[in-house]
């Protein structure tokens, strides 16, 4: 039962993906009356970023010029967040005493 | 522990290699795909390749919990100073960008080659995670492999 179970889910999927790699519809063509994923309906971030971004930041990676000077906030965040991490396993793992060799 | 002679010899010619791919995609981080994360994580995963190969008593010598620690906190402080010196406007503003000095060099808009000698902060800032998420990386590794040869010995 619990088989089946997994079978016809994993069945159910991959028609899903099928279908939609068959018949994409309006994936990644420009939005009329409804929004389209890549091609949203306010811009104005985007175009900054990509016409402003080799100027302000003196870089060719858009991504790397957001990521560390647009957005450097995130980055602390994310380096605190493996600070964190890195000490948590480390109050977990390491020896207790000296004399536990 | 040890792995067999094959996986020590081709571990030993590999990580070379593994660790100059690391500090080439944390070097180039504001010209290629890439940065200070992924690259760190590409040289933490070389030093892990070593430890796992070789038993951890042979290289205990030079890869210690120690020294990643250290690399770790000395990378986090040096983003963070990073950060606080664009202070002078705001917190992690570009100082360095376009300034004529190192790292500062004026790029061009539209398609260019690309100048290793650009980006103001953004290569010292890459520089600065690449060494933090190497240490913090490989400070879980030799933490967990302490670990496991302590749980191996209490066991018998």
């Amino acid at each position: 039962m619990r088989k089946l179970l997994i079978i016809a889910s994993i069945a159910i999927f991959i028609a899903f993906f099928l279908y939609v790699a068959i018949n994409p519809g309006d994936f990644g063509k420009p939005a009329g009356r409804h929004l389209v994923f890549g091609y949203p309906k306010y811009t104005d971030m985007d175009d900054y970023f990509i016409t402003h971004g080799q100027i302000f930041s003196a870089a060719n990676n858009i991504v790397t010029s957001i990521v560390f000077d647009f957005r450097g906030y995130d980055t602390l965040g994310e380096a605190t967040v493996l600070f964190a991490a890195v000490m948590g396993i480390a109050s977990v793992l390491r020896k207790l005493r000296r004399d536990e060799e | 522990m040890k792995m067999s002679k094959i996986v020590r010899t081709q571990s030993g010619f590999l990580y070379p290699f593994i660790l100059i791919f690391g500090l080439y995609i944390v070097i180039h981080g504001h010209l290629t795909p890439g940065g200070g994360f992924q690259g760190g994580a590409v040289i933490a995963t070389g030093f892990a390749l070593v430890v796992v190969a070789y038993e951890y008593k042979d290289v205990r010598k030079w890869i210690t919990a120690n020294r990643l620690s250290l690399a770790e906190v000395t990378g986090l402080l040096a983003f963070i100073i990073t950060a606080y010196l664009g202070l002078g406007s705001t917190f992690f503003r570009n100082w360095l960008a376009n300034s004529g000095s190192i790292f500062g060099s004026r790029v061009p808009p539209g398609i260019n080659p690309g100048n290793l000698n650009t980006g103001g902060v953004l290569p010292v800032m890459n520089l600065a995670v690449g060494l933090e998420v190497l240490g913090g990386l490989g400070v879980i590794i030799v933490y967990m492999l302490n670990y496991l040869k302590r749980g191996e010995e209490s066991a018998g």
